[in-house]
């Protein structure tokens, strides 16, 4: 974390019928840092995440990109935004119909000039990091959930993106896979990654943010660090670090 | 049922109605734009020609076969109580290549390939893969809507042709059989009757109708919600309302055909 801002979301909110999700969002994300986002279930964590990527409008407020307030851009413009930023979904969200090196070649297809042979050598890299070598051929219904999150990890960040959103990578899964998807993020993160960390698994978030935010009622109740977190007294942090917030 | 509740029956229905037309036509002027933004999806637009067309092939080969040789049955039993067994073959030529053949080839598509392309659909947009789409710097109207559009309007008009023609041949085959009509008269009438305009007429509704397939089909899909019954829902719906649409719209292109193409008539 160099303490330079890489985005910066103010004052957003963002209703759904007569439902308020956000009332007022405001946080800031550092460089090389990993922001945990806690939250009770519905509380709009995820909604933040499909904001920042303009999978969502917000009603209101701004979202800072270098420079640029991308709650402003068109769809068009935001595909730029999204080789920069991307977003890991919550059950990979894998194309079904293509084959898993088809699936992590698409990034680099739609967006680079790379060629074919350059491409396959990307993706049978990318396939080594993950643990996944050798499964090109697979179709996303031959693997496993585990094995899909982490291929949905691995497309991701084929493009090398500055930052990475995480929507839930650890729901569902049992700790074998948890702890692989784990190690393949932390391996991308001490090379300098910057991402956002939605999620209910306080120990993954433990082991992989340096802050943790908790959104409650439409806002970001505190900040702190992750080391300030575990040893925190506050009523709501200990709500969330005992899992007392899962009704 | 109370006046209300009819009432307000009417009123969803109307609103359901205008949210499709608005939608449809949204979506119908973006997939335009889109058309003209590199990349041109080549290679999608093959692979979705291959699945409309050449995986319906034999489906319409064997419908086309059954129609013509229905209708060869129908007309010369009919027309046989009025002594007018031997127009058969100008009949049975001119409503395959006006009518039957492209409405027929169109419900089955509708059936077949617009339940299809809504349902994959819908089952992309309910497991967040429209979202990935999108999230990976692409345009799901490139890579979804455009292909399919591109390839049903390219599709459905040969395979129209390929139904009229067997069709054609059925009509042959039973007028043969079952009316004693010889090969060649029927083939000299039928060549006697039809004009190019009679074909292509038949082939631009198809073009009509493969966009009304193509863009209901993508429009609901890409709007449907709900998980898997939702995806359900949406089958059921696309090939409910693209049948309707067929059967309206023919009727009023063969107006619009009839005074423009055929004004003698």
């Amino acid at each position: 974390m160099n303490g330079k801002i890489a985005l910066s979301l103010k004052n957003i909110h963002k209703s759904f019928g007569d439902k308020k999700v956000h009332q007022g969002v405001s946080f800031d994300l550092y460089e090389g840092e990993i922001l945990g986002l806690f939250g009770g279930s519905g509380t709009g964590k995820s909604v933040i995440l499909r904001s920042i990527i303009g999978l969502e409008t917000p009603d209101l407020g701004e979202i800072i990109f270098e420079d640029q307030n991308l709650v402003n851009l068109t769809e068009r413009q935001l595909f730029k935004v999204r080789t920069q930023i991307s977003y890991v979904f919550q059950n990979g969200a894998l194309f079904d119909s293509l084959t898993l090196e088809e699936n992590l070649a698409y990034p680099l297809r739609a967006h680079t000039q790379l060629n074919e042979v350059q491409i396959h050598s990307k993706v049978n890299e990318m396939l080594e990091l993950i643990d996944m070598k050798g499964s090109n051929e697979l179709l996303p219904s031959e693997l496993s959930g585990g094995m899909q999150k982490r291929a949905g990890f691995a497309r991701a960040i084929m493009l090398q993106p500055q930052i990475i959103l995480f929507d839930e990578p650890t729901a569902g899964l049992d700790p074998v896979n948890t702890a692989r998807l784990l190690n393949n993020i932390l391996a991308f993160k001490k090379r300098g990654m910057t991402g956002i960390f939605v999620t209910h698994d306080i120990p993954a978030a433990f082991e992989i943010c340096d802050r943790i935010a908790i959104l409650d009622q439409g806002k970001i109740s505190l900040v702190m660090s992750t080391d300030e977190m575990k040893k925190s007294n506050d009523p709501l942090v200990k709500s969330f670090t005992t899992g007392a917030h899962i009704q | 049922m109370s006046e209300s509740t009819f009432s307000n029956r009417i009123g969803i229905k109307l609103l359901s109605a205008t949210r499709f037309a608005g939608g449809f036509g949204h979506l119908a002027g973006k997939t335009v734009r889109e058309l003209f933004i590199p990349p041109f999806p080549f290679k999608l637009i093959l692979d979705q020609v291959h699945a409309i067309g050449v995986e319906s092939f034999i489906l319409v080969l064997i419908t086309g076969v059954a129609t013509g040789s229905v209708m060869a049955l129908q007309f010369g039993y009919g027309l046989a109580r009025f002594g007018g067994t031997l127009y058969v073959p100008k009949l049975t030529s001119l409503s395959i290549l006006r009518e039957m053949g492209p409405v027929f080839t169109s419900l089955l598509v509708a059936g077949r390939i617009g339940s299809g392309m809504a349902s994959e659909i819908a089952s992309m947009k309910v497991t967040q893969q429209i979202d990935a789409i999108r999230a990976l710097g692409t345009s799901p109207i490139q890579r979804i809507v455009i292909p399919r559009l591109i390839a049903c309007m390219v599709a459905l008009p040969v395979l129209t042709l390929m139904a009229d023609y067997v069709a054609i041949i059925g009509a042959m085959l039973v007028s043969k059989v079952e009316l004693n009509i010889s090969f060649s008269f029927f083939i000299a009438k039928t060549k006697e009757t039809l004009t190019i305009a009679d074909l292509f007429t038949g082939m631009a509704k198809t073009v009509v109708f493969a966009i009304f397939i193509a863009i209901t089909a993508c429009w609901k899909g890409l709007n449907t919600e709900g998980g898997t019954l939702g995806v359900g829902k949406t089958t059921t719906w696309v090939v409910v309302t693209s049948s309707i649409f067929i059967m309206l719209a023919d009727f009023f292109l063969t107006k619009f055909f009839i005074i423009t193409v055929f004004p003698k008539f």
